[in-house]
């Protein structure tokens, strides 16, 4: 069964219609043509797929798109200015946190709801924040490293 | 097919006795799906937003905590870190943050794996579970409530609101210790919770132990209470451990061999002893103690 849906994404409002199983990540993919948001496992594991849900971060692959109903959901597409980076991005960039790339719109997300959060975590909270997004790239310091510098640039 | 978010606990007790599922987080329910555990349900109700279910309130005799109570709210939520400390352990070692954004209490309550990291401590803090139908409302003891993996005695159109915990003693205090291969996205290889109280002499008094992941559901182990009181909490780690292995009866599975889980559950249960004797005394151990005192995986 298809119900159309009122879903908030980056502020704009949508309408669309949605299967009952259909999970938010697909939507936001096929629907809204926001492909920032990866799938990576599609099993909750990697946070490939992690946008915000009223701030906090969701595993989107899981999360039905139905329940985002009067939500705000935030995509990487809603963190990046018109003009230019987010400073997650400029960093991420500067420490050298990105190879593929698969693995970062999605550690963008964990790391902007930890500062949110918590504007000067410890290493060991940048950790914790981050323990659900995983990179096969790069290994995991320049990363870290980026989501410092972000908190320390302010 | 048909999905609803319930605006009321009635609405959503309608809903499930009109045959359909609840669905909070989504966690289980639809990681279950895509890995084809288990179809979605035809019919669905979401129960996360509603108010009744989403309170940590005091009780006469203790504090209730909402069945859709998430697992972030539980590791940051000050009476349950500071009376209620294994849960706030186990709540901290679900998942990874976004996991514990959306799980909550009840779906890891009624989804009953045998591994589950919440149960154990609820077992070891005495608690409830109320759950409420069209037909009335019922408390159940968590040892009748989970019968096998995934197995719960509640009825299909039964729902857990809330999980009720006793008031702690004085000098009391508890501890969930996991063994894991690595820090997030884990699941329980063993895991042991640990309640303590402690006497004016320091001597054990009273205390009990329950074990994830040993067993078809979370089990309490026997006995505990009388091999340990009168004795110094260093006392008493070899011989909870012994009791420990003896009342496992884990499996073997891609995780862990069977024997492995015996030797480990017992280690695991008297570092939990120890970790609780430590904050019945007033010893500040920050949660969760695996990360406070570097048990379970490395970095």
């Amino acid at each position: 069964m298809t119900e159309p849906v009122m879903l908030t994404v980056n502020g704009i409002d949508y309408r669309v219609n949605v299967d009952m199983g259909r999970n938010l990540l697909s939507v936001l993919r096929n629907e809204l043509g926001l492909t920032g948001t990866k799938e990576g496992c599609d099993d909750s594991e990697c946070g490939a797929c992690m946008v915000l849900l009223d701030g906090q971060p969701v595993n989107s692959c899981s999360y039905l798109a139905l329940q985002a109903q009067g939500r705000s959901v935030t995509t990487v597409e809603g963190l990046t200015p018109a003009d230019g980076l987010h400073p997650l991005q400029r960093s991420l960039l500067e420490q050298g946190g990105v190879q593929c790339g698969f693995c970062t719109p999605g550690i963008i997300m964990s790391a902007r709801a930890l500062l949110d959060r918590n504007p000067s975590p410890s290493e060991e909270e940048i950790r914790i924040g981050l323990s659900g997004n995983l990179c096969r790239c790069t290994g995991y310091a320049k990363i870290l490293a980026a989501v410092a510098q972000t908190a320390s640039d302010g | 097919m048909s999905f609803m978010i319930a605006g009321s606990l009635e609405e959503a007790l309608t809903a499930l006795a009109a045959g359909a599922r609840p669905v909070a987080g989504g966690t289980d329910l639809v990681v279950g799906a895509r890995q084809g555990k288990a179809p979605l349900p035809t019919s669905l109700v979401a129960i996360d937003r509603l108010a009744e279910l989403t309170q940590i309130e005091p009780t006469d005799g203790g504090i209730r905590i909402g069945a859709s109570v998430t697992h972030a709210r539980l590791l940051t939520d000050p009476t349950i870190v500071s009376d209620y400390t294994a849960l706030a352990d186990a709540a901290a070692l679900v998942g990874s943050p976004s996991t514990r954004n959306v799980g909550t209490l009840g779906g890891n309550v009624m989804n009953a794996s045998p591994a589950m990291d919440t149960g154990a401590p609820l077992m070891v803090l005495g608690a409830v579970a109320e759950v409420q139908s069209e037909r009335g409302s019922r408390t159940v003891d968590l040892s009748d409530l989970w019968t096998g993996p995934g197995q719960t005695s509640a009825k299909v159109d039964e729902l857990c609101v809330a999980i009720d915990l006793p008031s702690r003693p004085a000098r009391s205090g508890s501890a969930y210790v996991r063994l894991e291969y690595r820090r997030a996205m884990e699941i329980a290889v063993v895991g042991a919770a640990a309640s303590v109280t402690l006497a004016d002499d320091g001597t054990i008094s009273d205390g009990s132990v329950a074990l994830s992941a040993v067993a078809p559901t979370i089990i309490e182990v026997d006995g505990v209470a009388e091999l340990m009181a009168g004795h110094l909490p260093d006392a008493v780690g070899a011989a909870i451990a012994a009791a420990v292995a003896e009342a496992a009866e884990p499996i073997s599975d891609l995780r862990a061999s069977d024997s492995y889980r015996r030797h480990t559950v017992g280690v695991m249960a008297a570092r939990a002893v120890d970790a609780a004797a430590r904050r019945a005394a007033g010893e500040e151990i920050s949660v969760p103690v695996n990360r406070a005192i570097g048990v379970g995986a490395s970095r």
